[in-house]
């Protein structure tokens, strides 16, 4: 820089951004910067731990709003781009924020927000002073960060920063049973992260450039020497192991039933989610030409994860356990839309995502309840709950639809345009596949309604039970009512899917939106 | 460690450590150094003297929780990079001034703001770290 005199003239075009940003570009990095400085001011009055209750709600209710007027905004006007501290593209960092990334951190900040509220009565005040709303906020900044970033090496630094947090949050409480499942999580997530790092590393060695945009619109000339399907292979794997697809899904169902009741809900609601959108926009913006070769590979993961998800489910005596397999069933219905390819399939699959962050974590935090209820974590000492609490009983049988695929829940419908777009390319036994795995998964989720609710309490039940506490009930039933809402009326997800679909499948908008200029 | 050698000699050598932690945090922008380094030299000189006076000591000394001063430090830096809001130009873009301090040009910059939000985030989180494996010792 000159000495701020002036005295030399430096033709600054070449190397930053000339237009002026307006005020309302600044969403697209407001759901970051409110979750990192909400978990600034956290760590600052650490002590302070009752309000911590109320800065959480404030900071995530603050993202939830930014993320809905992000999203109305990018649907409106098409993708928006800001490159940090103002230097061009690729140099400087971009944040990118399409439907599908928007969409995804709306419904994950919102999932977030009940979650908190379901905390209130389920985190004590040693946890707490242990910083589980820190972490909790940090892990938000990475996820959001995820779906938000438009720079493949920023995406692994937000990966391990929501990474690092889950971390913390995975191993509150400390118990024995904790810190082997914290264990588990921790190595096989960090075996993933490496390489996906290791990947970036070769990717950047070929590409030169680290930006999305820049890679989507180079990779044609580097298709045919550089060693691109390799490339795209390992962050398949990678994601893949993300997002806990088969057969690299052990760590899933090995960790899940072991942290808290939120901590594991949120979990399965959100985490796997940024591994499907990092493989969505690994495959389809980055490398679909790739992704094309791999497509067999991502039916048949997909419908062994589906399957071998739902059996896992059906074998579980452990309730959140059981859920935890389920959590992955639903990740090989996501896995075959990627497969599918096309606005259905693509479409099918980030519906089916929504509605996945939303529905897992309600039927986490519903185990959590009946847990409280009756002090049952397994299914052999539940019961008696239909007759305890009629009203748990229908949030259950709605949740329990829901998860299942039923109608009139939002289950449903990605289903249908996940068999609708199997039947259009003839993948009639990926869509056989589907449908199984909706009736296992429909059995699985029965023998809960049935062993937990219909079944009389076992002869032991002190019947001791504690009343639902308001917050933790407003959590699930908040989280139940779009479950219903969007069974019914699906239309507006169903178009935003699909378009988040079309935005996919076309990366043109994507790269202009970075490099205007690049076009003719 | 209770040897006399270091208990006498700790308190002088933190005191210059974090002297020149600092130094090298603002040194940073155009020269080696930086935030992060800088934390790391501060981190030790508290390591230090947590071995020679114990963990109790430092925390006295520290006044404020470790994990506190990385909260400041994370606030802090987000908050540099929303001054650029003003300007119409993307978070973190670089602001600068130049006041005449008595004669002295100071250079000051959002970069070098963030570098500091950058120190005390490193400063928080390792010497938290550090003192809690310290405990353990005992």
């Amino acid at each position: 820089m000159a000495a701020g005199k002036g005295e030399i003239t430096v033709d600054v075009t070449q190397a930053w951004v000339m237009t002026p940003v307006q005020p309302m570009d600044w969403l697209i990095v407001a759901p970051i910067v409110l979750c990192l400085g909400a978990g600034g001011i956290l760590l600052m009055f650490r002590k302070d731990v009752r309000q911590h209750v109320r800065i959480t709600l404030g900071g995530l209710a603050l993202v939830v709003v930014a993320n809905g007027a992000l999203l109305h905004r990018v649907v409106t006007d098409g993708p928006l781009v800001m490159t940090m501290g103002r230097w061009l593209p690729p140099f400087g960092i971009t944040f990118n924020a399409d439907i599908l990334g928007v969409s995804f951190a709306l419904v994950a900040s919102i999932v977030a927000l009940l979650g908190a509220l379901y905390a209130i009565s389920d985190v004590d005040d040693i946890e707490r002073r242990y910083g589980f709303y820190p972490f909790l906020m940090m892990m938000m900044a990475g996820v959001m960060g995820s779906f938000l970033t438009g720079d493949i090496f920023n995406l692994y630094v937000w990966f391990e920063v929501l990474l690092i947090s889950s971390f913390g949050l995975i191993v509150l409480g400390s118990t024995h049973r904790q810190l082997d499942g914290a264990l588990r999580y921790a190595f096989l997530n960090l075996i993933a992260t490496t390489i996906f790092l290791i990947t970036t590393g070769y990717l950047y060695g070929v590409f030169g450039t680290l930006n999305m945009a820049d890679i989507a619109r180079k990779a044609a000339e580097h298709r045919e020497a550089g060693p691109l399907l390799t490339i795209a292979a390992l962050y398949f794997f990678a994601f893949g192991m993300k997002a806990a697809a088969f057969p690299v899904n052990a760590w899933l169902p090995a960790s899940y039933h072991t942290p808290k009741v939120v901590v594991s809900a949120i979990f399965a609601g959100l985490l796997t989610k940024v591994g499907v959108y990092a493989l969505l926009r690994v495959g389809f913006t980055l490398f679909p030409p790739e992704r094309d070769v791999f497509a067999p590979a991502f039916a048949i993961a997909g419908a062994l994860t589906m399957v071998l998800g739902a059996l896992g489910a059906l074998a579980q005596n452990d309730i959140r356990r059981m859920l935890a397999f389920l959590v992955v069933s639903g990740i090989g219905l996501m896995l075959a839309g990627i497969a599918m390819s096309g606005p259905l399939g693509i479409g099918g699959a980030v519906f089916y995502a929504l509605h996945s962050m939303v529905a897992m974590t309600a039927v986490f935090l519903l185990a959590g309840l009946m847990q409280r209820r009756n002090g049952a974590a397994h299914l052999s000492d539940a019961g008696g709950l239909y007759a305890s609490s009629p009203l748990l009983a229908a949030l259950a049988l709605v949740l329990i639809f829901a998860v299942a695929g039923l109608p009139p829940f939002s289950g449903l419908w990605p289903k249908v345009m996940l068999v609708k777009a199997g039947l259009d390319i003839g993948a009639w036994w990926l869509v056989a596949t589907i449908l199984l795995s909706a009736f296992l998964t429909t059995l699985a989720l029965a023998r809960l309604f049935l062993l937990a609710f219909w079944r009389p309490a076992p002869a032991g039940f002190a019947g001791q039970a504690s009343p639902d506490s308001r917050s933790a009930l407003a959590g699930v039933v908040g989280l139940t009512v779009p479950l219903v809402v969007f069974g019914v009326y699906p239309e507006p997800v169903v178009q935003l899917s699909v378009s988040a679909a079309e935005w996919l499948l076309n990366p043109q908008p994507y790269v202009n939106a970075v490099f205007p200029a690049a076009q003719p | 460690m209770q040897t006399l050698i270091l208990r006498t000699i700790s308190p002088v050598l933190c005191a210059f450590m974090i002297l020149y932690s600092v130094f090298i945090t603002l040194r940073g922008h155009n020269d080696p150094g930086g935030g992060f380094i800088g934390g790391l030299i501060a981190a030790s000189a508290f390591a230090i003297y947590g071995i020679s006076h114990g963990v109790g000591a430092v925390r006295r000394a520290m006044y404020f929780h470790p994990m506190a001063i990385a909260g400041f430090g994370l606030f802090f830096g987000t908050l540099t990079g929303l001054l650029a809001y003003f300007t119409a130009e993307p978070f973190f873009t670089g602001k600068w001034a130049f006041p005449d301090v008595f004669g002295v040009t100071v250079a000051l910059s959002t970069p070098m703001f963030f570098d500091i939000g950058v120190y005390f985030v490193v400063v928080g989180a390792i010497t938290s770290i550090a003192l809690a494996l310290e405990e353990d010792h005992h």
